[in-house]
């Protein structure tokens, strides 16, 4: 901390979050146990130069099943979020999209599992349910941050669904659609995602083949999610969309279906708490006290613990990584050449889902934090990277400003210092879903205990863990808001 | 006489448009010249490109300052002499300055009266203040030229008179672009008055009156 500036509530806060990421650093577990890991990435490496488009059977369904998910599943969340955003200013709305946004696409995927089993509803409802959530806050925002003048002008008898359609909706039309492209691309990578916990889309087959060993198959796999992706821009087209929503419902196995029985089994035994449905004598009351009782001291706060810890440090990982990766593309550092590789080596980078980074490191390194929280930091590090990269291209120096490090340290960062942390901590809750979701992959966070939950059947433990994952992402998200109002500040980038 | 710059029947343009037209100057290391003429007429520009073509490491005071809000005023001053410095004393200055280094940079600034400020963000003073600030930096910077644009444009007319007097003791070569007349003739040896994209007037500063310059302000 510099004596030269006086101590602003920024930099403190920023100190503590640095401080407290320290602490759980120390007691994290980081180590790479794999004996060789680096004959490992050579071997992926040789995979990446020789990728082999033939090897996985379904190739073409698992691509269209990818599609069709990500397709159908933000639809149907950009339709019902819509729907809420209208009616955002009700408390019960607003409580209840936080809720069911807090819970990750993958939890609801686990959970829809059990009751419409492979169907694909399971898919879609496992991306449209958060979505919506999420789609109904920023379209609220979009909203309320719309010009609200032209409402005053209108004469007083005109009805709210008038008002609404011709001066509130045109100005936040273009808006919604820019939104809904991105939302798009991440459905796409959830969509991708979903496949390692079973359904038919790119994950699955990405997993067995990582597993194998063929990595040649594996980078087949990646580079047609990567084609999809940065070619989104050129098939995706308001006119063409009806065509895709038919084609992908088309595509999509719906004969797989679901029993009813199932469904209602479900619902109402398997998630009751166990000590309320067994058949024992003595006291209910008491059984089930000691049930929560030991769910929460050995599983939910070691969960939490470690949750809140990687967490932590990814968080400030990403931060030191993105003071790394802006510069890659930024024209006041790097020449146009340059910029071309920076540009390409984001663009793969964030396009990469946390989960398949993380899965890939593991296989690597073997289990410990240090996976996912590279993991993290590299992929939310290259979202905000990109996001500050572009905003320096309209920053004016003055023209006998310093060059090199000098320029970088003493003109670039102090400018962008405000914004970074701003995207920082509104990543914060980000990192936080993505964390408790890793734990599928072995690492001791929530999601770890609740995939145990569910490969043991033991669904009422899954859903408690479930609800404490969703609070802490609520608390989290509330702390994070409060932190942003109170330091002013904010996400969208502005010259200071 | 050495001299510190030449500009043969040049056209100068500005974002692909044509600003300045048939300008030949040729101003000597130790002169102190006073650009004149009305706003738009073309003085940023042709200051601009005098910085540009200079040989010496001359300082700059743009019209925008070019200050960094977020850092300290210790900090931009400091900025005078970044290129001196080795990457790690600047990096260690940015977290922890150095008790030398703020001295240095704090004896500049009580010459300019603003020695309370030294650990105040930028971006929390007044424009004065700021004005100030980013002449704390050329006077730090160890070049003997100052090229600047309306240095004093923000602070009272005492305050100007101060801050050029210490500007004329520390640098022997000044070029300075500034639309009060009065302290255009005081503080120069030399005027130069610049009206539509040429050079109007050329002419020993001694003995001018402010009236004398009443031809650049009218339009043809």
């Amino acid at each position: 901390m510099s004596d030269v500036q006086k101590q602003s509530p920024l930099h403190r806060t920023a100190f503590s979050f640095l401080a407290i990421a320290v602490v759980c650093a120390i007691f994290a577990d980081i180590e790479i146990t794999t004996v060789n890991p680096w004959t490992e990435l050579g071997r992926m490496a040789l995979g990446i130069v020789t990728p082999d488009f033939l090897a996985t059977d379904d190739f073409g369904m698992a691509m269209l099943y990818t599609l069709s998910f990500a397709l159908l599943g933000v639809t149907f969340g950009n339709i019902i979020g819509f729907g809420l955003a209208l009616v955002f200013f009700s408390r019960t709305v607003r409580i209840g999209c936080a809720f069911i946004r807090a819970i990750h696409e993958l939890f609801w995927a686990l959970l829809f599992l059990q009751i419409f089993g492979l169907s694909p509803l399971t898919g879609i409802l496992a991306i449209g349910i958060p979505y919506a959530g999420i789609i109904a806050k920023v379209y609220a925002e979009i909203l309320e941050e719309g010009d609200q003048a032209p409402l005053l002008t209108l004469p007083n008898s005109v009805s709210r669904a008038s008002a609404f359609v011709f001066v509130q909706l045109p100005g936040a039309w273009a808006h919604f659609k820019t939104y809904s492209m991105y939302r798009l691309e991440c459905g796409l990578r959830s969509s991708a995602v979903l496949g390692f916990v079973g359904l038919p889309t790119l994950g699955f087959h990405l997993e067995s083949a990582f597993s194998q060993g063929n990595y040649s198959e594996a980078a087949a796999l990646l580079f047609a999610f990567f084609a999809v992706i940065a070619t989104m821009r050129l098939w995706m087209h308001k006119r063409m969309l009806p065509v895709y929503l038919i084609g992908a419902a088309a595509a999509l196995p719906w004969g797989l279906t679901f029993t009813w029985d199932n469904i209602v089994r479900f619902l109402t035994r398997d998630i009751v708490p166990y000590p309320l449905r067994a058949e024992g004598d003595g006291d209910t009351m008491a059984a089930l006290g000691d049930w929560l009782h030991l769910l929460l001291v050995d599983q939910a706060l070691p969960g939490t613990i470690a949750t809140i810890q990687l967490t932590m440090v990814a968080l400030i990982a990403t931060g030191l990584l993105t003071m790394v990766m802006f510069p890659l593309i930024s024209p006041l550092l790097l020449r146009a050449k340059a910029r071309m590789l920076g540009h390409l080596t984001l663009v793969v980078i964030r396009s990469t889902p946390e989960y398949i980074l993380a899965f890939v490191l593991l296989q690597l390194w073997g289990p410990s934090m240090l996976p996912a929280i590279i993991a993290l930091a590299l992929h939310n590090g290259a979202i905000i990277g990109h996001l500050i990269g572009r905003f320096t291209e309209t920053m004016n120096l003055r023209i006998d400003a310093a060059r090199g490090i000098n320029l970088y340290l003493y003109e670039i960062v102090p400018r962008i210092y405000r914004s970074i942390l701003a995207l920082l901590f509104y990543r914060w809750e980000v990192i936080l879903r993505e964390t408790a979701i890793l734990g599928i992959l072995g690492i001791a966070t929530l999601g770890y205990y609740i995939d145990s939950a569910f490969a043991e059947l033991r669904f009422d433990r899954a859903l408690i863990l479930i609800l404490v994952t969703a609070l802490l992402n609520i608390c989290v998200d509330a702390i994070s808001r409060s932190i942003r109002a109170k330091l002013r500040l904010q996400t969208s980038l502005e010259h200071t | 006489m050495t001299e510190f710059i030449t500009l043969n029947d040049e056209t100068i343009g500005y974002l692909g448009k044509v600003v300045l037209q048939g300008i030949s100057l040729k101003i000597n290391v130790g002169e102190r010249v006073a650009l004149v003429g009305e706003s738009g007429a073309g003085k940023s520009t042709l200051l601009r490109t005098i910085y540009e073509r200079q040989n010496a490491e001359s300082a700059l005071i743009p019209q925008d300052l070019g200050l960094v809000h977020a850092l300290s005023v210790f900090h931009n001053v400091y900025m005078g002499r970044l290129h001196l410095r080795s990457v790690w004393r600047n990096l260690r200055n940015l977290l922890r300055p150095a008790t030398a280094e703020l001295k240095a940079v704090r004896d500049v600034l009580t010459r300019l009266r603003l020695e309370d400020e030294l650990r105040s963000l930028v971006g929390e003073l007044s424009g004065g203040q700021q004005q100030r600030t980013a002449v704390g930096r050329a006077l730090y910077h160890p070049g003997d030229a100052l090229i600047a644009d309306e240095p004093v444009s923000a602070v009272d007319e005492h305050q100007a008179h101060d801050i050029l007097r210490h500007i004329q003791e520390s640098k022997d070569t000044t070029i300075l672009a500034m639309h009060d007349r009065a302290l255009a003739i005081r503080y120069s040896d030399r005027l130069i008055g610049v009206k539509d994209g040429r050079i109007a007037l050329d002419e020993p500063a001694a003995g001018m009156q402010p009236s004398d310059l009443d031809d650049l302000y009218q339009t043809a």
